[in-house]
C-alpha cells in the first residue's frame, strides 16, 4: 500500500465548504428564534449614570432588553484561566454588561433581544445611556506613570501583574565587549478572521439542556468555563463548533457575548442567535501583540551571542482575557534566545491595564515577539562588528548534534538540524549572487536589501504538568477515540477542534497508515462536546502534535485488541501474528491472513472472541506528550525601497520549514502562507491606532489594513524533515511558523536596504511615510 | 417599520417571491428567508467580499445591494454554482489547489473569480491578483487562490466553453 502518511490528498473539508454546505455558527436556523444586539459604550472610560430603556422596551418586535444591573446576581463574572506564578497577578472581575463603570470603547452596556435582527438593532439606537465621562489611557507606558487614570479599584499603577525569568546580571553586560540596546514596539494587531464569533443558543426548559453553537477554538474550554459562569453543570451544557471560519487565537477567549446569548435563551425561553458585525469584531473581539520591548543584546567582537536581557511593557486591554496574561509572559519569555547558544538570559515584563480591548493570542502568541526581537537584534549585532548578518547566525545556531539542547530559559529543544534549512534556503534564494547584486544597485542608488531569520519555535502546548506550573488554568493533554465501526468504517473523535487548518483530512491520513484501512473510510469529528469526551482545542500549533498523537496512541490501543482476536481466528498464539498493511498474517504463512474488517466484524458478533477479550473495537487515548515540540527553520526575503516614496517592493521570499514528519505536504504548505502574509502583515501594514481619548481610529477594513492578493507575488516554500524524537508520530506543529519567521525576515530585510542611509530601526508597520521619513532623517544627520 | 414591498427574484434558477422591509440587504433575503447559509457576511463596509453573489451574471457584494434593488433579477448563489455531481471549474480548482482553509470567505471569492474570469478568461497571475482587490482572505495567503482560479481558467479553456455558471434547478416557479 502507498504511503498515505507524507502524501498530497486533497481535503475532506473542501467538498462541503465550496458548496455552501458547510455549517457555521451563524448558519444555525431554529423555530421560534430571537436576535439579539449589544449597545456598547462609545466611551473609553465613564462611569455609567442612568441607562433608560423605556422606548427600546416598547419597540414592536422587541422580547426584552437586560441591563448590568439586570443580570447582576444572577450571571457570573468572565474569568481569567492564566495566572503566570509569582506574577502578584491581578485579577478584578470582568462583568457581562458593565454595571457602574465603562472600561473600553466597545464595553457591553446593554442587550436587546428581539424577533429579528434589524428590530434589534433599531432597539439599541433607542437605549438612552447617561454617562459621566472619566480620563482615558490607551497606551502602557502612560498608563503605569503616575496620575494616570485608574482602570480598577485596588491595582495600583494599572499593573495587572509582573513576571521575571531567567538570569542575565548587570555584570555579564558590564564585562561585555559588545553591547547593543534597541527598543521595539510590536503594534496592537486585530485578529480579523472573516467570519465574526456568532452564537447561537438553545435551551429546554424541561430537561435543562442548553446548546450552544459558537465559534470556538476549543469548545471543552468553553463549556467549562460557561458553565461556571451560566451555573449549567457540564452534563447539561453542549457546546457545538463544527466549521468555525478562523481564529487565529481571537475563538480561544471566553467573551461576555456568548454567555449573555446562553443566559438570554433560557431566560426567554426560545433560542436567541448573535452575530458580531466586524465592527463589534474590531471593538471588542481580543487583539493581540501591542508590547513595548526594551532589549540588551551582549556578544563579543568576534561575533559569539553572551547574553541577551529584555523588559517588556505590555498593553493587556481592560480586562485579564481568557489567555492573555499568558502570552507577554510565558509564551514570549521562555523562547527569548531562540536558537541560538546563548548562556545568559532574562525577561522582566510588566501587564498593564489600559482603556482599550483586552488583548491575548494571536497567531504565534508570544513567539512572533520573541522571535521578532532576537532576529532584529541579530541583525543590529551583525552590523555592529561588521559582519555578515549569515555567518553571525550560523556561528550560534545549537549545532544538531547538541540535542536535546537545554537553553538558558530552561526549556529542553527536542531536536533541530538548523544549518540545513538554513543553508537550503541560502541555496534557494541564491544568497552569494544576492549581496553581489546589492552592491552592483547600490552604485546605481538603487536599494535592495535581504532578511534572514533563522527561528526556533516552541508550540505543541503541551505537556499538563509544566501548563500548571506556568499557571494555564487547564490541562494541555489531548484525547482521541478511534472507533472501528462492525462495517470496518472508522470514525475517530478528536478533542483537538481544527478550523480550518485541514485536520479532517490529515488526521484521517494517521489513521488510515496506521490501521491500514482506506483514507476513504474514516471520518474525523471534532467540535461538538456531546460527541467527544474531552478536549483541549486548537492553538498554539498543538493539533497535530498533542491531538495527532492521541489519535496514534488510540489506534495502537485499537491494534493491541484486533491482535489477541486475529491470532484466535488465525489459531495460532499472538506472537506468530504480524501486522502490515490492513492485514493479519501468520509469521512464516503469510497466506493465512485475516483483514482488520473481518477481525472487526467478528469483534462486534463477539460469538467466538479469545477469553477475557470484551466485545467491540474501538480505542481511547488520552495523551500527554512529554516535553513541547519546537519546528525551526530559515526564512529569507528580498525587499527593494524607493527612496523617493519609502516604498517597499517585494521582490522575492523563501520559507524553508522543518516541522518533523509531513503528513500531508499540501496542507502544510497552505499553513506557511497563510502565515507569510499574516506576519508581512504586520511588517508592512497592520496596526490597530488609538487616539488621546482611547477610541480606536481602525476600527474597520477601510481604516485597517489587511493584506490582499495583489501585495504579494509568489512565495517560494520548501521543507526539511527532522523527525520529533519525542511523539510517536515525530511530527511538529506548522500553524505559527510563517506568521513567526516572516516579520523579522521582511524588517531586516528594509532594514539591510536602508543601511546606506544610516537607518538602524523603524517601528512598524514599515508604511512608506515611516520608511520616506527614516530615509530623510538619515540623510540629514550624514 | 416601513410598509414591506414585493419583491420577485430568480434565484439559483428558481423563482421566487419574498415580501421584505425596503432596507433589507440582499445577503439576508437569501440566508434567513431563503436559506441559503453558504453566502457569508464577513464585513459591513463591503471591504471583504464573502457575502459576493453573481447579479445578472454579474458579481456583486450583497451585504452593499438591496433586496428591492434586485427585484426582477437573476441571483447566483454558491449553491447554484455547482454541486458535487457537477462541479464548476472554479470549485473544482479551490479543491485540486487547496485554495481554502477556513472556508468562510470562499464562496464570495469563488463567485468574485467566476466573474473575473468571465470578462477575462485567460488572465495573467497578477491579472488574478488584482482581480482579488474585492475579497480578503485571511488564512490562505492568497497563492493557491491564485492557483486555484488559474486552474479553472485552464480546465475552462481546455474545455472550449465559456465560463457560465450552470443554474440549478429548471427555472420552474416555487
Amino acid at each position: 500500500m502507498a504511503s498515505v502518511f507524507g502524501s498530497t490528498l486533497k481535503r475532506r473539508e473542501d467538498p462541503r465548504l465550496i458548496t455552501g454546505n458547510g455549517q457555521y455558527s451563524e448558519d444555525i436556523q431554529l423555530p421560534g428564534m430571537l436576535y439579539a444586539s449589544v449597545l456598547r459604550s462609545p466611551h473609553a472610560h465613564a462611569r455609567i449614570v442612568n441607562i433608560n430603556t423605556d422606548a427600546a422596551k416598547a419597540l414592536e418586535g422587541v422580547v426584552a432588553v437586560y441591563t448590568g444591573k439586570d443580570l447582576e446576581g444572577k450571571i457570573g463574572t468572565v474569568p481569567t484561566a492564566w495566572l503566570p506564578p509569582d506574577s502578584n497577578i491581578q485579577t478584578p472581575p470582568h462583568e457581562v454588561l458593565a454595571v457602574n463603570k465603562v472600561r473600553y470603547v466597545g464595553d457591553g452596556v446593554a442587550l436587546v433581544v428581539a424577533e429579528n435582527r434589524y428590530v434589534a438593532r433599531d432597539a439599541v439606537d433607542l437605549i438612552q445611556v447617561t454617562y459621566a465621562p472619566l480620563p482615558a489611557v490607551a497606551e502602557q507606558e502612560q498608563a503605569i506613570a503616575d496620575g494616570a487614570p485608574i482602570l480598577h479599584d485596588g491595582v495600583e499603577n494599572n499593573v495587572a501583574f509582573h513576571w521575571q525569568a531567567g538570569n542575565a546580571t548587570d555584570d555579564v553586560f558590564e564585562n561585555a565587549e559588545v553591547i547593543v540596546k534597541q527598543r521595539f514596539r510590536q503594534q496592537r494587531l486585530i485578529p480579523n478572521p472573516m467570519e465574526p464569533r456568532a452564537a447561537t443558543a438553545q435551551y429546554n426548559p424541561a430537561t435543562g439542556e442548553m446548546t450552544l453553537w459558537a465559534t470556538s477554538q476549543n469548545p471543552h474550554i468553553h463549556r467549562f468555563l460557561l458553565s461556571g459562569i451560566l451555573g449549567i453543570p457540564e452534563n447539561k451544557l453542549r457546546i457545538v463548533s463544527v466549521d468555525v471560519g478562523g481564529g487565529f487565537g481571537a475563538k480561544i477567549a471566553c467573551y461576555p457575548d456568548e454567555a449573555m446569548v446562553a443566559y438570554a435563551a433560557r431566560d426567554l425561553k426560545r433560542p436567541v442567535k448573535w452575530v458580531e458585525d466586524r465592527r463589534e469584531n474590531f471593538l471588542v473581539t481580543s487583539h493581540g501583540r501591542d508590547m513595548v520591548l526594551d532589549v540588551e543584546f551582549a556578544g563579543t567582537k568576534d561575533g559569539d551571542f553572551t547574553a541577551i536581557r529584555v523588559k517588556n511593557i505590555a498593553n493587556m486591554g481592560a480586562y485579564l482575557s481568557t489567555a492573555g496574561p499568558g502570552v507577554p509572559t510565558i509564551l514570549f519569555g521562555l523562547i527569548v534566545p531562540g536558537a541560538y547558544k546563548i548562556p545568559y538570559a532574562a525577561v522582566d515584563v510588566y501587564g498593564v491595564f489600559t482603556n482599550t480591548t483586552p488583548t491575548d493570542a494571536y497567531r504565534g502568541a508570544g513567539r512572533p515577539e520573541a522571535t521578532y526581537l532576537l532576529e532584529r537584534m541579530v541583525d543590529l549585532f551583525a552590523a555592529e562588528i561588521g559582519k555578515d548578518p549569515v555567518e553571525v547566525r550560523r556561528r550560534n545556531l545549537i549545532q544538531s548534534h547538541e540535542f536535546p539542547y537545554n537553553t538558558a530559559m530552561g526549556l529542553e529543544y527536542d531536536s533541530g538540524n538548523y544549518e540545513v534549512a538554513l543553508d537550503k534556503a541560502l541555496a534557494m534564494v541564491g544568497y552569494e549572487e544576492l549581496r553581489q547584486k546589492q552592491q552592483e544597485l547600490r552604485s546605481q542608488g538603487r536599494h535592495l536589501g535581504i532578511g534572514v531569520t533563522t527561528y526556533v519555535e516552541i508550540c505543541g502546548l503541551g505537556p499538563s504538568q509544566v501548563a500548571g506550573a506556568v499557571g494555564f488554568q487547564g490541562g494541555l493533554w489531548e484525547s482521541a477515540t478511534v472507533r472501528v465501526h462492525p462495517t470496518g468504517k472508522v470514525t475517530v473523535f478528536t478533542g483537538a477542534s481544527p478550523h480550518g487548518q485541514g485536520e479532517e483530512t490529515t488526521f484521517a491520513q494517521i489513521v488510515s497508515q496506521r490501521l491500514g484501512v482506506p483514507f476513504e473510510d474514516i471520518e474525523v469529528v471534532h467540535g461538538d462536546t456531546n460527541r467527544i469526551a474531552m478536549g483541549w482545542g486548537t492553538y498554539g500549533s498543538r493539533t497535530t502534535p498533542v491531538g495527532g498523537n492521541a489519535i496514534a496512541v488510540a489506534v495502537d490501543k485499537v491494534l493491541e485488541k484486533a491482535k489477541k482476536i486475529a491470532a484466535h481466528m488465525l489459531e495460532v498464539s499472538e506472537e506468530d501474528v504480524r501486522f502490515e498493511d490492513g492485514k493479519y498474517s501468520v509469521e512464516g504463512a503469510p497466506t493465512r491472513s485475516v483483514t482488520i474488517q473481518e477481525v472487526t466484524l467478528q469483534a462486534y458478533l463477539a460469538w467466538n472472541l479469545p477469553q477475557g477479550v470484551e466485545p467491540a473495537l474501538e480505542g481511547t487515548a488520552f495523551y500527554d506528550p512529554v516535553n513541547f515540540v519546537y519546528p525551526f527553520g530559515t526564512h529569507i526575503c528580498v525587499v527593494e525601497v524607493d527612496e523617493e516614496t519609502g516604498d517597499i517592493d517585494l521582490v522575492k521570499y523563501v520559507a524553508v520549514d522543518d516541522c518533523g514528519r509531513v503528513i500531508n505536504p499540501m496542507v502544510a504548505e497552505g499553513q506557511v502562507h497563510g502565515g507569510i502574509v499574516q506576519g508581512i502583515g504586520q511588517a508592512l501594514w497592520e496596526g490597530a491606532v488609538y487616539d488621546e481619548q482611547a477610541q480606536l481610529l481602525t476600527g474597520t477594513f477601510m481604516d485597517y489594513a489587511m493584506p490582499k492578493a495583489r501585495f504579494f507575488k509568489e512565495f517560494e516554500t520548501a521543507f526539511t524533515e527532522t523527525p520529533a524524537p519525542q511523539n510517536p508520530l515525530g511530527v511538529k506543529g506548522i500553524g505559527e511558523t510563517g506568521t513567526i519567521a516572516s516579520t523579522p525576515t521582511v524588517v531586516n530585510a528594509v532594514m539591510d536596504a536602508l543601511r546606506p542611509f544610516g537607518v538602524k530601526d523603524i517601528n512598524m508597520p514599515l508604511t512608506p511615510e515611516r520608511v520616506w521619513n527614516a530615509i530623510e532623517k538619515g540623510r540629514q544627520e550624514a | 417599520m416601513s410598509q414591506k414591498q414585493h419583491v420577485t427574484l430568480t434565484v439559483n434558477g428558481v423563482k421566487r417571491s419574498l415580501e421584505v422591509e425596503p432596507r433589507q440587504l440582499l445577503v439576508h433575503a437569501l440566508r434567513d428567508d431563503l436559506g441559503l447559509t453558504g453566502t457569508h457576511v464577513g464585513c459591513d463596509t463591503s471591504q471583504c467580499g464573502a457575502c459576493t453573489v453573481l447579479l445578472n451574471g454579474e458579481a456583486v457584494k450583497s451585504c452593499t445591494t438591496l433586496t428591492v434593488q434586485a427585484d426582477g433579477a437573476e441571483v447566483t448563489t454558491v449553491e447554484g454554482l455547482g454541486d458535487m455531481n457537477d462541479l464548476h471549474p472554479v470549485q473544482e480548482g479551490f479543491w485540486e489547489k487547496h485554495g481554502l482553509q477556513c472556508g468562510f470567505c470562499t464562496p464570495g471569492v469563488m463567485m468574485t473569480a467566476v466573474g473575473l474570469l468571465k470578462h477575462n478568461p485567460n488572465p495573467t497571475e497578477e491579472e488574478i491578483r488584482e482581480g482579488l482587490e474585492g475579497v480578503i482572505c485571511r488564512c490562505t495567503g492568497y497563492q493557491n487562490i491564485v492557483r486555484a482560479v488559474q486552474y479553472a481558467a485552464q480546465k475552462t479553456s481546455q474545455q472550449g466553453t465559456a465560463v457560465e455558471v450552470a443554474a440549478a434547478g429548471s427555472g420552474s416557479e416555487e
